[in-house]
């Protein structure tokens, strides 16, 4: 029978199914961080239990560490205490821990794929929404919650109901200055933060057959954002070539034998997708939000949707989402002041992201009033930055270039917009208060945050790549 | 996790859509490494000014709203994985989220914890916010084992959808993790196989 990417994975990771249960789900790699985990350790302690798998489990710090002086003890108490009870839980239960200070530290979903953790045909999980960021590989890849991490460590397994599954077409070459977060953005706006709840998302076509892993890591991470459980991309030569010779790929013969099932992943000619949608490349430009979801979305040029243009019921969140950005009906964003421009997050914070950035920002200067934070999604990405001399870029147009973290995508740690202030930023949520209380976000690019960090202001950054 | 049992309460409405785990409960007090505690801080950004005095208009600070069912927008529960976020509401005194829709990680995490999501229709979400309108002190009858959930006053009922595991789990106080401890013998000739 023929079979979707999604259902060939997921059928060779049942370990049981039972008519009027959730299949129970072998899962290969768990991937851990200080502020999902200490309460789901504390679960296996009352329960005397081991971790089933600790090899199969991997851990590092990033929600909840200062982004400057990493190596100096964290300033403030209740985030010291929860990186230490990680190290802590972490060496009880023997499980390796790539903290603070180590080469491997970074973002979950950035180490993982950069160390060749992440790979076709796995089940992977994490207690982080955007774990989503590894079906790029060809994985099912998904966020679950403390409960479910500490039925993994318990069981190296989840009770899960089969997801239903929806293909994403973008046929078509994307336009100069057009990237992978503006298919995304796009996609979102198309079908809303609601859009693909209780699927999992298949991408396809040539536009996201032509993006390199980096870019298919930004699509597949914000899946979350439309309410999916995860989204994935079928395997192809670039995904093969990005493994080879990482850290923890496989390699000889071992690699030969990989390869070979590797290649058997993607969905057969005629597999059935519960729903299909198609984009088309050629209509999408450099997208920003305006709005409080990731749904809210529109072109850079396009003038913010009214009130009552929304159906009726709605109308009364949208305006309270107006309201909180301080944005009006019918308004354009072009030429809007922007206070702090944040590049960064599992969405885009990965070397050629910071790579896009540099070539952009080369011998340009920023604007005076805005505050320019760019945060390496690992060591490893940091380190690369500076072996290509990024860093002396960055420095040049007077950006700061911190140490690796999720920062002021969350605000958890000390990196928070101010109440009030604009932050275009790369990161993959704009909710009230996401970035600091009474922050307000504009998802962009890292291209479009580039732009707005030079101009000071809301840019279509085309006109400036056309003026180049 | 403690039994589910039938439940009559007021409610506390919150008339408003794709409520983010982000509002249910903000980052920065996800601090904590113990599951209780989240309550305090339930709604943060909405319930309390910048200098921690009580926002006067929010649901929660209305002293004519209370109980132990809290019935939202569509998509509640968006977002981040957190599942501080049903241990919030939770610790709030909340046993049921009602809403029209609700994100998936959400809906795993309230399950897992005893908390009852219950999807009903648009229509009758927006009865029940009608209902409450008219008398803040509106009753709901929610019966898991018939599912269905009645407001008193008006004798509307609606039934809803649970996964027949996931209810005996809750009217049993059984977790996940019980479960499939049960089958360890079949995780470990799955691993044989691979």
């Amino acid at each position: 029978m023929s079979k979707t990417l999604v259902e060939k994975i997921w059928d060779a990771h049942v370990v049981k199914s039972e008519a009027g249960f959730p299949d129970i789900l072998y899962i290969d790699t768990h991937l851990i961080h200080e502020v999902t985990s200490p309460q789901a350790f504390d679960g296996l302690r009352k329960r005397g239990l081991p971790v089933l798998r600790p090899k199969q489990t991997v851990a590092t710090a990033d929600h909840n560490v200062p982004t400057i002086n990493q190596l100096q003890p964290i300033k403030e108490e209740l985030s010291r205490y929860q990186v230490d009870m990680l190290t802590k839980n972490c060496a009880e239960f023997g499980i390796e821990l790539y903290g603070l200070g180590h080469p491997f530290q970074g973002i979950v979903h950035v180490i993982g794929p950069e160390l060749g953790i992440t790979l076709p045909g796995k089940t992977m999980v994490c207690g982080d929404s955007h774990t989503s960021t590894h079906g790029a590989f060809g994985a099912i890849a998904f966020g679950i919650g403390t409960s479910q991490v500490e039925q993994v460590f318990a069981t190296q397994c989840l009770l899960q109901q089969k997801p239903k599954t929806m293909k994403i077409e973008v046929n078509g070459t994307l336009g100069k200055g057009v990237t992978a977060k503006d298919i995304i953005l796009y996609i979102l706006s198309k079908i809303s933060a609601a859009g693909g709840t209780g699927y999992f998302i298949e991408y396809a076509g040539s536009a996201i057959e032509a993006l390199s892993m980096e870019a298919r890591m930004t699509i597949c991470n914000m899946s979350i954002e439309m309410g999916a459980r995860g989204g994935l991309i079928a395997p192809d030569q670039t995904t093969f070539d990005y493994i080879k010779g990482r850290e923890f790929a496989p390699a000889g013969a071992e690699w030969d034998k990989a390869l070979a099932y590797w290649k058997t992943l993607y969905s057969d000619a005629d597999a059935k997708f519960d729903s299909v949608l198609s984009f088309d490349a050629e209509d999408i430009g450099p997208m920003i939000t305006y709005g409080t979801n990731p749904g809210m979305g529109m072109g850079i040029k396009e003038n913010i949707p009214s009130t009552s243009s929304q159906p009726d019921k709605e109308q009364l969140s949208y305006q309270k989402a107006l309201n909180y950005m301080g944005f009006d009906d019918d308004s354009s964003l072009i030429g809007k002041p922007v206070d702090y421009v944040f590049i960064g997050s599992c969405t885009n914070s990965r070397i050629e992201d910071l790579r896009e950035v540099a070539e952009f920002v080369k011998h340009k200067q920023k604007a005076p009033s805005v505050t320019v934070w760019i945060v390496p999604g690992s060591k490893q990405v940091e380190q690369q930055a500076i072996n290509e001399g990024l860093d002396k870029i960055f420095e040049e147009a007077g950006f700061q270039l911190r140490e690796p973290g999720c920062s002021a995508c969350l605000g958890m740690n000390e990196d928070k917009i101010p109440a009030g202030k604009y932050c275009v930023s790369t990161s993959n949520r704009n909710f009230e208060g996401r970035q600091g209380p009474d922050a307000r976000t504009l998802l962009v690019s890292p291209l479009t945050a580039a732009a707005a960090a030079i101009t000071g202001k809301i840019t279509d950054v085309r006109e400036m790549l056309a003026e180049a | 996790m403690k039994k589910f049992e039938r439940l009559l309460s007021a409610i506390v409405p919150l008339n408003i859509e794709n409520i983010d785990t982000d509002q249910i409960i903000p980052a920065r007090f996800l601090k904590a490494t113990t599951r209780e505690g989240f309550g305090e801080n339930l709604f943060r950004d909405w319930r309390y000014n910048g200098d921690n005095t009580p926002k006067p208009d929010f649901v929660l600070n209305d002293p004519t709203y209370n109980g132990r069912v809290l019935v939202a927008g569509k998509n509640f529960g968006c977002g981040s994985s957190r599942e501080h976020a049903a241990w919030a509401i939770q610790d709030a005194g909340f046993d049921v989220v009602i809403s029209s829709f609700f994100a998936d990680i959400f809906k795993g995490n309230a399950l897992n914890n005893g908390l009852l999501p219950i999807q009903v229709s648009d229509e009758f979400l927006a009865e029940i916010f009608t209902a409450v309108s008219k008398d803040h002190n509106t009753q709901l009858d929610v019966d898991l084992e018939s599912q269905t959930v009645t407001i008193q006053a008006t004798g509307e009922e609606a039934d809803f959808e649970i996964n027949a595991y996931k209810k005996s789990c809750l009217i049993n106080g059984y977790d996940d993790i019980d479960f499939i401890l049960a089958q360890k013998d079949l995780i470990e000739e799955f691993e044989q196989t691979r």
